[in-house]
């Protein structure tokens, strides 16, 4: 006689055991990554392989920062993500725009909002390219950063939170004399906190990882970011595994940690943007 | 005297009335710019760079605009649909399309039933564990595309990769992975879906968890087994969450670039160079601007009707 919750163990066991399986499948060349960044070079080339290293060594993220240019790199990646927050600003104020008011013109210039979505990058990357070498900010971090600074789909999450926002409540302040900036400023950020934090969360995670337009944009390799730094190691595969890996943990664990931290934000976040 | 306040008080009213329109006039008349400056910034950024790019890739596709052309604007000329001509002609192009063909048919029924089919297993219990597991199947989406291919190149190397020792060890001979050209549009198809599905899992889930249990319950009550209620209740349920997922997928690997770029560079000869990699190619290392535009809006117009077609078919099942 077997009660109905051991009923349901003994169902889920194998299912569990199945899809531990898989993760630990899917995440291994994560762990595989991180224990080849710090192995001997001799050693990442060694039949058969390991997995752990026998002694760990960090010669291979010195050789990163003291050999190759990545703490500039590093620094040019950071600026572009610090360029994209401004580009949260104005997502959340055009989505304020669009949720609250009413104006002439206001249904056209949702419309186009919403058609850029389906615009492929291939083709808008070689006009931006032109445009963007017209204005002069080809090989620049702000050129990097504005072709992916606002997104029609934060914009579009950003008035679907914002418009259960009580029109009362904005109104009331508006009596009470404060200005359309204080209005946005006091009252309608500090209400959107849950929308902001998944967006800050995922524009981090995109301009980190950003690729295809710093790969564009920059020439010099003053104004690399980490991602087109790193892959100029590919070419090194055959002769330096672990300062690829080096190089590659270097991009991959801030990510990690920032899931770790805030996955209930992230998984939310692609969700809305997988199922509006 | 009665009947007088009323008048007055109508009185009142009416005098009152157009005077707070007229100051609901002049507050709005005020306020009249405020939201376009609220929308203004994000929405020129929008239009300049994601609606004037395609009218700019019209204008270009119709010239021989290439890197002398960027110095010198006089030395550009306007050439018809020289460019199309000369793209249809090309075989190169062909064997990209038909390269992003063979991606499609590798990649996209994987994805959707493997993260279908990993959705449903990990909701069917709401435990910690069950939970951590999700985590960990999303890794791959929210990491670079750049580490992650030089880890894969890493591990499918032909001569010290993990995989290959692994597979000898229980007898099976080196694979080429990456150097055989119909290995090598297997293993960047592989690598694609180990990262997009993480995504799709998520959505799946989402969508999974918003089926009320009762449906369940009815369904036990009818008998049904567990199998039966994964194709009778949960899959038909999940129907637009499917179609949604089979779009962004198939826009998604029409769009297909980074695996390839920068796994194999296009090659082996030429065996994983995708249409966009194609693009990509023409226009940023042999710098030919015009050519390039032609192609990007040909894959404009094939994503276009792939996408129209698919709406136009879930329309036409639901009538």
């Amino acid at each position: 006689m077997t009660s109905p919750l051991a009923r349901r163990r003994a169902r889920l066991a194998p299912l569990a055991i199945l899809l531990t399986v898989g993760a630990v499948l899917t995440a291994f060349p994560f762990v595989w990554m991180l224990t080849t960044s710090v192995k001997p070079l001799s050693e990442s080339r060694q039949y058969p392989p390991q997995v752990l290293p026998s002694e760990v060594s960090l010669a291979s993220y010195q050789r990163l920062f003291e050999d190759l240019d990545f703490g500039r790199y590093l620094l040019n990646t950071v600026v572009v993500v610090l360029i994209s927050f401004a580009g949260l600003l104005l997502m959340a104020m055009a989505g304020y725009g669009f949720a609250k008011f009413r104006f002439r013109g206001k249904g056209v210039m949702f419309a186009l909002v919403l058609a850029t979505m389906m615009i492929p990058v291939q083709v808008t990357m070689i006009p931006t390219y032109l445009l963007l070498n017209g204005a002069g900010l080809t090989n620049t971090l702000v050129g990097i950063a504005l072709p992916a600074l606002v997104s029609a789909f934060s914009i579009f999450l950003f008035r679907q939170f914002m418009m259960t926002i009580s029109d009362e409540l904005l109104e009331a302040a508006r009596l009470d004399g404060a200005s359309e900036a204080r209005v946005f400023g006091s009252i309608v950020l500090p209400l959107s906190r849950p929308i902001l934090a998944v967006q800050a969360v995922l524009t981090f995670i995109a301009g980190w990882n950003s690729f295809l337009w710093p790969l564009i944009i920059a020439n010099d390799e003053e104004k690399y970011t980490l991602a087109v730094g790193l892959s100029l190691l590919n070419q090194q595969l055959s002769i330096n595994p672990p300062l690829q890996m080096a190089g590659a943990s270097l991009m991959v664990v801030p990510i990690l940690i920032i899931f770790a931290v805030f996955s209930r934000h992230v998984v939310r976040g692609f969700t809305m943007s997988g199922l509006k | 005297m009665i009947e007088t306040i009323p008048a007055a008080d109508a009185a009142t009213h009416r005098a009152a009335q157009p005077a707070s329109a007229a100051a609901a006039r002049g507050r709005s008349r005020r306020g009249a710019l405020t939201p376009y400056l609220f929308v203004g910034p994000a929405f020129a950024l929008l239009v300049v760079f994601g609606i004037v790019p395609i009218l700019v890739a019209a204008g270009v596709s119709v010239t021989d605009l290439d890197l002398r052309g960027l110095g010198d604007t006089d030395a550009v000329r306007f050439i018809g649909l020289d460019n199309y001509r000369r793209l249809f002609g090309d075989g190169e192009f062909w064997s990209a399309l038909g390269n992003t063909g063979i991606f499609i048919a590798l990649g996209v029924p994987v994805i959707i039933v493997g993260s279908l089919a990993v959705a449903i297993a990990l909701s069917q219990s709401s435990s910690r564990f069950f939970r951590l597991l999700t985590g960990f199947y999303f890794l791959p989406a929210i990491t670079a595309i750049v580490a992650i291919s030089l880890i894969w190149g890493y591990l499918l190397n032909g001569q010290f990769g993990l995989i290959n020792y692994v597979l000898g060890l229980i007898g099976v001979d080196p694979v080429p992975w990456l150097s055989d050209p119909m290995m090598a549009k297997f293993s960047v198809a592989l690598v694609a879906v180990w990262r997009a599905s993480g995504l799709n899992i998520v959505i799946f889930l989402a969508a999974l968890q918003s089926i009320p249990k009762e449906y369940y319950e009815a369904a036990s009550l009818d008998g049904a087994g567990e199998w039966r209620k994964i194709i009778s209740v949960t899959v038909p349920l999940l129907r637009f969450a499917i179609f949604f997922v089979t779009v962004t997928t198939l826009i998604g690997w029409m769009q297909f670039f980074d695996e390839p770029y920068v796994l194999t560079r296009g090659g082996p000869t030429g065996s994983t160079t995708s249409i966009s990699l194609y693009i990509y190619q023409q226009g940023f290392q042999f710098n030919e601007f015009g050519f390039a535009s032609a192609a990007s809006l040909v894959l404009f117009v094939i994503i276009f009707a792939v996408t129209a077609i698919q709406l136009r078919a879930r329309r036409l099942s639901h009538d």
